[in-house]
């Protein structure tokens, strides 16, 4: 009963403008709506994959419902169809929000270890492993 | 009086695991034939009495027993029936208590069924087990009881979070949490051998059943798990490397290494050593997925309940599981006589390879999970995502996959690298021409997905080598199983390559009456419809999606609960031969246009197959060896019979 009312109440605002959410049109013209340049939209697209939403639960600006992630896409998208380098709209953001920000950790003194991990990893198994193949050679 | 009941049958299964443990140390510590012999009824018995604990559940849940705290909390007097029974372990207690159960009634399969193995280790495994269950009944009794009692009872309760409201979602982390126990199984095996010292091939085969089950099952939670995250969470992704998909990851890995490893030590003996390590491992990996879950230590989409203190609980039981099996295996495995040696080409070196190749995967996604927790105690805030893990496991992938096609023809204990280069000339020729061609028909793809292509079609040709010349009526049923979980890899893997290079986006606002073209497709918003359902009420959209001749209709949602109040977006999805046409509708614009999320993803259906395959590959491995393994009991104890 209850579902039906809200059904009915949500047909009604169908038909009438709501100002309750009536947005300021350009600032948000970004957010759900892709850049009129292809390759544009794909380098920005590239970017917003790999920033976090910094109010979500482990999700990209790419991947979220949160206002802040769409507030995030639409200034990322602006900023590129300003004719930005991604590269600089990252560094941008990472000045304004820290590396928490990017899923793409730069490298430095903090993410060095985990950056040469996977060749230690790598190197570490390759020498157990013929280390024991020579011992049984023998 | 059913919560109550619940509780005293589960204090009554926690003093049997207890038995259960001291009866098994000091039956194998005396050498007592006498005390060894009461162990397996024990077992018996306290697996049926978990079970009788979660089925007590399990009724509060469906005759929505508000008086009880856990049922007021977490479901509600108008969910539909199927939610109210998944509710009972779609939250922390609950999944607990599952967990026990599951371990319970494997440790009854053991007791009842494990005849064949050194009568020690049998023993030696059902204490290991009791001593697990024994940790995780005291973490439910002392800090998650499920059957607390609630007064004055609230009339309807608070529901249970929309997004779980799904049936895919209400079999998912019971899947799990078969894998996690089966592979504590493994362990337990492991430990009862470490016990003995009696590592070989009739260990080998008594715990591979146990591995394969667990796999199986993990393949399909992973698998089930992440269909749901692509239709629900409605932004066409299929993987996250959120932190808790990482924690179902890492067993798998992991008991995917083990799954190869054990056939090493049944069929020819070696890799002792080493496979007693991957199942501390498989065991360890599954520990710490149940405790990045339950602990909510990670923030994650997934954390629904988060904890601190039930984390903290956790993590000791983690260390004294952990610390203790590698503490017994460094005191013990000097003990293990080295096993059968092999040529470094052979199908045991290739199964290495895999191993080696597996292991540096799982130590990358360890790594960067804990990584940005370990930073954070040192005063660093950081992420670790999709980026990182592409750069550095996708490579990785893609020598593991090279290994994969070679493994299966390769000779056991020695064999002639010319002759295994003559063999892959042809899967390498199939994978260099998909790559010319693939670069000479698309343009601006990566490298990584682009290499995936190539190499998934020189991988699906080698899979079904093992099928050339052979009579396939005659061949076993474990090598189908690995011909058609190895095809489904290559599968798989053309699904997420063709996913990451091809995908097609279009987000639009449109009026009705407006259409837009994705990928093979023109669609057009032809209207918005109201739509109510049991407890939710939603918005539909209407859209006609035209390709060459044939039209489909999709109507994707908005959907609002009532209780608790959220809104959710029910993506619509058309499934044609070649992929998938994904639709969201977003919100209204304040000009009367309404946003659109479209995707077209070619073959990205492949994934999910693949995983289909690589599970049913499992199963039936997992069959073939178990009838084989009870062909040969009986033809023995015929013989036994016989000269008796």
């Amino acid at each position: 009963m209850r579902g039906m009312l809200i059904a009915l109440s949500l047909l009604a605002a169908l038909g009438a403008p709501i100002p309750l959410t009536a947005q300021t049109a350009d600032a948000d013209r970004y957010a759900y709506s892709e850049l009129p340049d292809p390759a544009q939209e794909a380098k920005a697209h590239d970017l917003m994959e790999e920033l976090r939403c910094l109010v979500c639960q482990g999700q990209s600006i790419v991947d979220s419902d949160a206002d802040m992630a769409a507030d995030m896409r639409a200034l990322v998208r602006e900023r590129i169809a300003n004719g930005e380098a991604p590269e600089a709209v990252r560094d941008w953001l990472i000045e304004r929000y820290g590396d928490y920000v990017t899923y793409d950790p730069p490298l430095g003194w903090a993410t060095a270890p985990l950056w040469f991990a996977p060749f230690l990893l790598l190197g570490a198994g390759v020498w157990l492993a013929t280390r024991s193949f020579r011992r049984r050679r023998r | 009086m059913i919560a109550e009941a619940g509780l005293a049958i589960l204090w009554l299964a926690a003093s049997l695991a207890l038995l259960q443990c001291a009866l098994a140390i000091t039956g194998i510590r005396f050498n007592r034939d006498d005390i060894m012999a009461a162990v397996r009824p024990v077992a018996v018995v306290q697996g049926v009495l978990t079970l009788f604990a979660m089925a007590a559940l399990i009724a509060l849940f469906a005759r929505s027993d508000m008086s009880v705290l856990l049922v007021a909390e977490n479901s509600h007097s108008m969910k539909p029936l199927l939610y109210k029974i998944a509710g009972a372990w779609g939250n922390h207690e609950g999944s607990m208590l599952l967990w026990v159960t599951i371990l319970g009634i494997s440790g009854a399969a053991i007791a009842i069924f494990e005849w064949r193995l050194d009568r020690r280790t049998v023993i030696a495994t059902l204490g290991a087990q009791g001593l697990i269950a024994l940790g995780f009944f005291a973490f439910l009794l002392l800090s998650s009881n499920p059957f607390a009692r609630i007064w004055p009872p609230p009339a309807d309760g608070r529901g249970l979070n929309p997004l779980l409201q799904d049936p895919g979602l209400a079999f998912h982390p019971p899947t799990l949490y078969f894998g996690y126990v089966g592979l504590s199984v493994a362990f337990s095996f492991a430990v009862g051998a470490l016990v003995t010292r009696e590592v070989g091939p009739a260990f080998a085969r008594a715990m591979r059943p146990w591995i394969l089950g667990a796999w199986l099952f993990l393949t399909l939670g992973i698998t089930a798990g992440s269909y749901w995250a692509y239709y629900e969470l409605g932004w066409g992704g299929w993987w996250f490397w959120d932190p808790v998909e990482n924690a179902s990851l890492m067993p798998w890995l992991a008991a995917t290494a083990l799954l190869h490893s054990v056939n090493v030590l049944a069929t020819r003996d070696g890799l002792r050593a080493w496979t007693i390590m991957l199942a501390v491992v498989a065991f360890s990996m599954s520990m710490i997925g149940t405790f990045l879950v339950r602990s909510g230590i990670l923030t994650s989409v997934h954390s629904f309940a988060v904890d601190p203190a039930r984390g903290s609980f956790l993590l000791v039981l983690l260390a004294i599981y952990i610390g203790g099996a590698l503490a017994l295996f460094a005191a013990r495995i000097g003990t293990v006589r080295q096993g059968n040696t092999f040529d470094p080409v052979s199908r045991e070196a290739g199964l290495v390879l895999n191993n080696l190749l597996l292991s540096v995967i799982l130590g990358i996604v360890l790594i960067g999970t804990l990584y940005p927790l370990v930073a954070q105690a040192m005063g660093v805030q950081l992420s670790v995502g999709k980026p990182f893990f592409d750069k550095t496991v996708g490579p990785v992938a893609l020598l593991l996959m090279i290994a994969l096609a070679a493994g299966p023809m390769l000779r056991w204990r020695r064999d002639d690298a010319r002759l295994l280069m003559r063999r892959m000339a042809l899967p390498a020729g199939a994978a260099l021409a998909t790559l010319t061609a693939l670069l000479f028909l698309t343009a601006g793809a990566g490298a990584l997905p682009l290499t995936g292509l190539a190499l998934a079609a020189g991988l699906a040709l080698a899979s079904v080598a093992p099928l050339w010349g052979r009579n396939l009526r005659r061949m076993p049923l474990f090598t189908w199983g690995m011909v058609i979980a190895h095809l489904g890899v290559a599968v798989a893997v053309t699904g997420m390559a063709s996913e990451a290079a091809f995908t097609r986006e279009r987000l639009v606002a449109l009026r009705l009456g407006q259409s837009v073209d994705v990928g093979p497709y023109r669609v057009a918003f032809t209207g918005v419809k109201p739509q109510v359902g049991k407890n939710w009420s939603a918005i539909g959209g209407v859209l006609t999606a035209r390709r060459g001749g044939g039209t489909a209709v999709l109507n994707p949602q908005r959907r609002y609960f009532s209780d608790p109040v959220t809104t959710t977006n029910e993506s619509a999805i058309l499934t044609a031969f070649d992929g998938q046409l994904y639709t969201v509708l977003g919100e209204r614009n304040a000009d009367g246009r309404w946003q659109l999320r479209l995707w077209w993803k070619p073959l990205v259906t492949l994934i999910w197959l693949g995983g289909g395959m690589i599970a049913l590959g499992g199963l039936l491995s997992l069959i073939g060896r178990v009838t084989r393994e009870w062909r040969t009991e009986r033809r023995r104890r015929r013989v036994a019979a016989g000269m008796i």
